[in-house]
């Protein structure tokens, strides 16, 4: 027991949707209605929610936790327990040492104080004492590379350099559990990219992170294990990639032939040569199995899929007809099912299927389907970018008194 | 609520930089600066002196020197305790951000929000020492009084800050009731006159926690008598349980805030 530096146990959270007495103008007419009414007002519970619902979960020291969740699952409101801000309608929850969140960096900040006066500030408020922030003060300040700006009020920051000082601040702060919530969103890939290392080096250090995010890219590299929030309720709590895998099923699998559509793609998977995975390496065989299914008959079609990035910018492309599969013809009730394979010849990074069905000469699309699956490609630690283009290292000597021939010298 | 109180003292850098935020962020982009605590309790002495001169010429009773200084005394300690009110009051609701958004022990807004108030009280203070300098008050063993009452006053005033800070998170009437309440106190406080003035109805307006021991700082350092004791004895009483229920309030109220703002 003890050895766990953060113990959640059965926590649930009430909320109330819509406004609650806010002054006497709202307060004298429902203290009315609820001594007219015998009972209490039974749209009292009515309007009451669940945003957590018997969550538990125990944290090692050293631990990487990520909590995977939809809009609404209840992270946001997980994390608002854990750091103190709000406390929980029911269960136990448990924190050793000292917490810090990299939530809302920024919100301590006044916006007629200058940088300087407010990294004190906000380091204050973080829980730093001043000792502290004074010996971390360079370090700070050379991280958030502000230093021209220093003596400038915050309010004349613009809103990255804002939010760039603010994290700064926030991740000089020595923590025993660390709580992130998707904030590194912020700033430039370089300074994004300080922001990982950053908080690499945190868990390196012994410290406990908890790190909530919709990267899942950057979360499966950070965390071993997570959680899955669906609706306030634990859905599962293990290995990052089983849960990765489950959350973007749960996301797909509601896709029927309904309402009007007499045909449609009802399933894309990607998976290994026998079974479901959505985590590759780079040079692995990736397979695609696309399902569609038809209410009436359908003739001249076309599977295509398509690799695209985060940014849905396409990467690759393919389709059945190309591939030299003759046009697909459906009758009512049947489904259809076929299977690529490809080289995967990405770098590393996260990327998507789009599934489209096509009608096979004019390319009207019967049904389209973006990012219906996704999946990651880690290795090929050799190359950046978003192929692999398989380099090889041919020679690399040193040579001396060669004459480089004019035309290339460079113009003094 | 001990508890509550032991994290605010484990984090009082908080509570120190809080005020000093308040302290900058009142005179930045100003040009009078820190004059202003000058000018505030200034206005309130000469505003007192107009009343008092007032008083005497419609009483026909001579303007004397230790009238105007009494009046020095009391209004210093009045402006401040007006002031801490009023920013102790809004303290919270003017830190919605942090309340919501961040998690710091919570206590320390109020209180900063008071101590905050204490550099322009003691500028104020340092200014009537010099006046009463110069007027030949002369110094009393019964000056040694005053480090008490006023370090009851500010107790008092935080006591009232940390009370009407959360109240005001629930319900945003407080912050206009504790408006009108300060704007017509100095009508129910012995600022500007004497409770003696009242003569038997005096006891009436000591009823006002505040007014013994603005009485008692004009009587110990003015007149250089001990205070009435009875009275500030009723006041100290009256702090102490005003603030054992400030913060067991504030206790029982503060995991509510998060979600009530």
């Amino acid at each position: 027991m003890s050895d766990f530096v953060l113990d959640v146990q059965n926590v649930s959270k009430k909320f109330r949707r819509g406004e609650m007495y806010d002054s006497l103008r709202d307060l004298v007419p429902g203290i009315a209605r609820r001594l007219l009414r015998r009972r209490p007002a039974p749209d009292l519970n009515r309007r009451e929610f669940w945003a957590l619902r018997d969550v538990s979960f125990c944290l090692r020291r050293g631990e990487a936790f990520g909590i995977v969740g939809g809009n609404g699952a209840g992270k946001s409101t997980m994390l608002k327990l854990l750091t103190g801000i709000m406390r929980p309608t029911a269960g136990r929850l448990r924190v050793v040492g000292r917490l810090s969140a990299l939530i809302e960096v920024s919100a301590g900040f006044h916006p007629d104080l200058t940088g300087r006066e407010n990294i004190y500030l906000n380091g204050a408020i973080l829980g730093m004492t001043r000792e502290e922030i004074r010996r971390r003060f360079d370090d700070i300040v050379a991280f958030s590379g502000l230093e021209e700006f220093l003596d400038t009020p915050v309010k004349r920051y613009s809103s990255g350099m804002f939010a760039r000082l603010g994290f700064s601040v926030a991740a000089h702060v020595d923590p025993d559990v660390l709580l992130v919530d998707e904030v590194l969103s912020v700033g430039d890939h370089l300074f994004q990219q300080k922001c990982i290392d950053r908080m690499n080096a945190v868990i390196h250090s012994g410290a406990t992170v908890v790190f909530v995010s919709h990267n899942l890219q950057a979360l499966s590299t950070l965390c071993p294990r997570s959680l899955l929030l669906e609706r306030g309720r634990v859905q599962m709590i293990g290995p990052t990639g089983e849960v990765i895998r489950t959350y973007l099923r749960r996301g797909q699998q509601e896709r029927a032939v309904d309402g009007d559509r007499t045909i449609g793609l009802t399933n894309v998977i990607t998976h290994d040569a026998s079974r479901p995975r959505n985590q590759f390496e780079s040079g692995d065989k990736l397979y695609i199995t696309v399902e569609a299914q038809a209410r009436a008959r359908h003739e001249d079609m076309s599977v295509v899929i398509q690799i695209v990035d985060d940014n849905q910018y396409p990467l690759f492309d393919t389709c059945t007809q190309r591939l030299g599969a003759p046009p697909i013809t459906l009758e009512p009730g049947q489904t259809l099912r076929c299977t690529f394979v490809l080289d995967l010849s990405l770098a590393q990074g996260s990327f998507h299927v789009n599934a489209f069905l096509h009608r096979y000469v004019t390319n009207k699309p019967f049904d389209s389907w973006r990012a219906a699956a996704t999946f990651f490609v880690s290795g090929a630690e050799e190359v950046r970018g978003v192929v692999t283009l398989h380099p090889q290292l041919v020679t690399c000597d040193v040579q001396s008194g060669v004459a480089v021939p004019p035309e290339v010298r460079p113009a003094p | 609520m001990f508890q509550a109180m032991s994290e605010t003292f484990a984090r009082r850098e908080l509570l120190y930089i809080l005020a000093w935020r308040e302290i900058k962020v009142r005179y930045k982009q100003s040009v009078m600066g820190l004059l202003w605590a000058v000018l505030m309790p200034l206005v309130i002495v000469c505003s007192g002196l107009i009343v008092r001169y007032g008083f005497a010429q419609v009483s026909g009773t001579p303007l004397a020197l230790t009238d105007f200084t009494s009046v020095a005394v009391k209004a210093a300690p009045w402006a401040f305790f007006v002031a801490a009110l009023r920013f102790g009051t809004n303290s919270l609701v003017a830190n919605t951000t942090l309340v919501t958004k961040i998690y710091l022990p919570r206590l320390a807004f109020p209180v900063a929000a008071v101590v905050a108030q204490l550099l322009d009280f003691l500028v104020a203070a340092a200014l009537i020492a010099v006046v009463l300098g110069f007027a030949r008050t002369g110094l009393s063993v019964h000056m040694l009084w005053l480090p008490f009452l006023i370090g009851v006053l500010i107790v008092m005033a935080t006591a009232f800050a940390i009370i009407f800070s959360a109240a005001s998170l629930f319900l945003r009437d407080v912050k206009y009731l504790v408006e009108l309440f300060l704007t017509f106190a100095i009508f129910f406080t012995p600022v500007f006159y004497d409770s003696a003035l009242f003569g038997r109805w005096a006891s009436l307006l000591l009823i006002n926690p505040v007014s013994p021991l603005l009485e008692a700082i004009s009587t110990t350092v003015i007149q250089h008598r001990g205070p009435a004791l009875g009275w500030v004895g009723y006041s100290v009483v009256f702090t102490g349980l005003l603030s054992v229920g400030a913060l067991a309030l504030f206790a029982k109220l503060e995991p509510l805030f998060a979600e009530s703002v």
